[in-house]
């Protein structure tokens, strides 16, 4: 529950107040006294997922990676925690590695969006998915994409890390079967095969 | 998990972002989201108007001054912790925006948003108010500007009013001669600091010429940590006056240290002064 939030008492305390005045703004009401009011807000949107334009309305509160995996059908993108600390939802926006479950689609209107299944170029994969083929850099799979996409960051940053810089890297992406070991192999592959050392 | 229903508006300007803030009830703004999104998925808040303010481009970028830095509330984690210009003039600030969450969240979430949350397990208020930070602040009524000490009021509240945005923050250059840390305590799993510690430590002729000490993560707001600069101040900062000044940390705390399943008032007290230690160490070694 407590997920990305930082301590339990932030819980404790909102769930305590009627009212929250979260950090000086207006206040908060609980969604369940207040806010039965407004129901199916939509917005126009406009994303470039891929290289290919995805326009039409969602609701403001939808999280790009729903309308990535729902609305556009582009499922490599996986929902794991669902509170911003697994990365499994991890694209580029605009270039930037970034969790969709905690971005909402309309914040991305106007974006670029790279995910999973725009990295290898036809039926040629990039270096990095080739690395995880050859290194065993899965097991299950359902990090894998999100670890690709954050070690395509990575390795753009810097391109001949070290093992410790690997690990470092892909610090917001957590894998429960590997053990880690041999992802680090994988993008330690993918850096010497993209040139680095 | 989603969000209750919000409307959402994208200003492109701090007037018009100010002006709904003003004429929507319980309007919030939304900067990198990296706080405000995963609260409102679980449904803890339900903001009725977002007011992004995520493409308002005078809020981005970061500005030598005479003196120190200007930085834009916009501005990302990630481009504090790259910034060459705040690792020469600030090194501590960047050192901690490099330290908060994973790449992905210092891709998206922005100094201000930090400061704004007013999360006592952030890493940038502590930073701030060790550096003597002015926070400009933007509202209907005009500008004023804040000191990082005075911003925060408690567990996630601060003096913004309703219609108030945070527009730059301020630092002035570390003194010349002088050596600076941010170390922290990551929970294991979010990498929040449990505590997280500040310091900025002057040397002249072999002997602390200032300091700067200030605690994340013990108590709701950032607690300067004043024994700890008084006893540092004059001393040879040999070992055992780093040992001495750690220790005084304890007599820091206002009796209100908070607690939580993870770690007790107690243990966070014991472990504060454990990385003042660390901090004032790191500093030290970095000067001159
Ligand atoms: C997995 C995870 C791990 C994290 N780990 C850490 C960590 O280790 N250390 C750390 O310090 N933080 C951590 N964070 C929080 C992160 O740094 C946030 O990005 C930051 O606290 C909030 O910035 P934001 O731009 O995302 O703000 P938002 O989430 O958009 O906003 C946060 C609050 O501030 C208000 N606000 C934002 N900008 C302004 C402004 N300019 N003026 C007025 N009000 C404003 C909003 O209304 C909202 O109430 C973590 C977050 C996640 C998801
Ligand atoms: S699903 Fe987004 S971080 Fe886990
Ligand atoms: S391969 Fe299964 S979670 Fe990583």
């Amino acid at each position: 529950m407590e997920g990305a939030l930082a301590c339990r008492f932030i819980v404790d305390k909102i769930a305590a107040s009627d009212t929250l005045r979260l950090n000086g703004g207006a206040g908060h009401g609980r969604p369940d006294r207040q806010f039965t009011g407004r129901c199916n807000v939509k917005v126009p949107v406009e994303i470039t997922i891929n290289g290919k334009s995805y326009s039409g309305e969602v609701e403001a509160r939808q999280l790009l990676v729903h309308f990535i995996r729902e609305e556009v059908g582009l499922t490599g993108t996986k929902v794991g925690c669902d509170t911003s600390q697994c990365g499994s939802c991890t694209v580029k926006l605009d270039g930037a590695a970034t969790k969709a479950c905690t971005v909402l689609t309309v914040q991305a209107s106007g974006s670029e969006v790279t995910t999973i299944e725009g990295l290898a170029d036809g039926s040629d994969l990039h270096p990095l998915q080739e690395a995880f083929w050859n290194k065993h850099g899965l097991q299950c799979g359902f990090c894998t994409p999100g670890m690709i996409i954050a070690a395509d960051e990575l390795l753009r940053k810097n391109p001949s890390p070290s093992r410790s810089e690997i690990r470092h890297g892909l610090e917001g992406n957590i894998c429960r079967c590997t053990g880690y070991q041999n992802i680090v192999l994988a993008v330690e592959d993918a850096a010497r095969s993209m040139g680095g050392a | 998990m989603f969000p209750a229903q919000t409307e959402y508006h994208r200003p492109n300007s701090v007037t018009e972002a100010v002006d709904l803030l003003a004429s929507n009830e319980g309007a919030k703004v939304l900067a990198g989201g990296h706080s405000l999104i995963p609260l409102m998925k679980l449904r803890l808040v339900a903001p009725t108007v977002l007011v992004d303010i995520g493409r308002i481009e005078a809020l981005k970028g970061i500005e030598a001054t005479d003196g120190g830095l200007s930085i834009g509330a916009l501005t990302t984690q990630a481009t504090i912790a790259a910034s060459d210009l705040v690792n020469e003039r600030a090194p501590l600030l960047a050192e901690a925006a490099g330290m908060v969450g994973d790449p992905a969240v210092r891709n998206r979430g922005t100094i201000g948003g930090n400061i704004s949350h007013s999360d006592p397990a952030s890493d940038l208020p502590a930073v701030l108010t060790a550096l003597g930070a002015t926070l400009k602040v933007t509202g209907k009524g005009g500008d004023r500007s804040v000191g990082a000490s005075d911003f925060a009021t408690g567990l996630l509240e601060n003096i913004l009013g309703e219609d108030e945005i945070l527009t730059s923050v301020s630092v002035s250059s570390i003194p010349s001669g002088a050596g600076s840390a941010y170390v922290k305590f990551a929970h294991p799993a979010s990498r929040y600091a449990v505590i997280g510690v500040a310091a900025i430590v002057g040397v002249s002729d072999g002997r602390c010429s200032s300091a700067s000490v200030v605690v994340g993560g013990v108590e709701t707001t950032p607690t300067r940590a004043s024994s700890v600069e008084s006893a540092l101040l004059g001393s040879d900062l040999s070992d055992e006056a780093l040992d001495k000044a750690a220790a005084a940390v304890a007599g820091d705390f206002q009796g209100d240290a908070m607690s939580d399943i993870f770690a007790s008032a107690e243990y966070r007290q014991a472990v504060a002064a454990v990385y003042v230690r660390r901090a004032l160490a790191a500093a030290v070694s970095r000067a001159g």
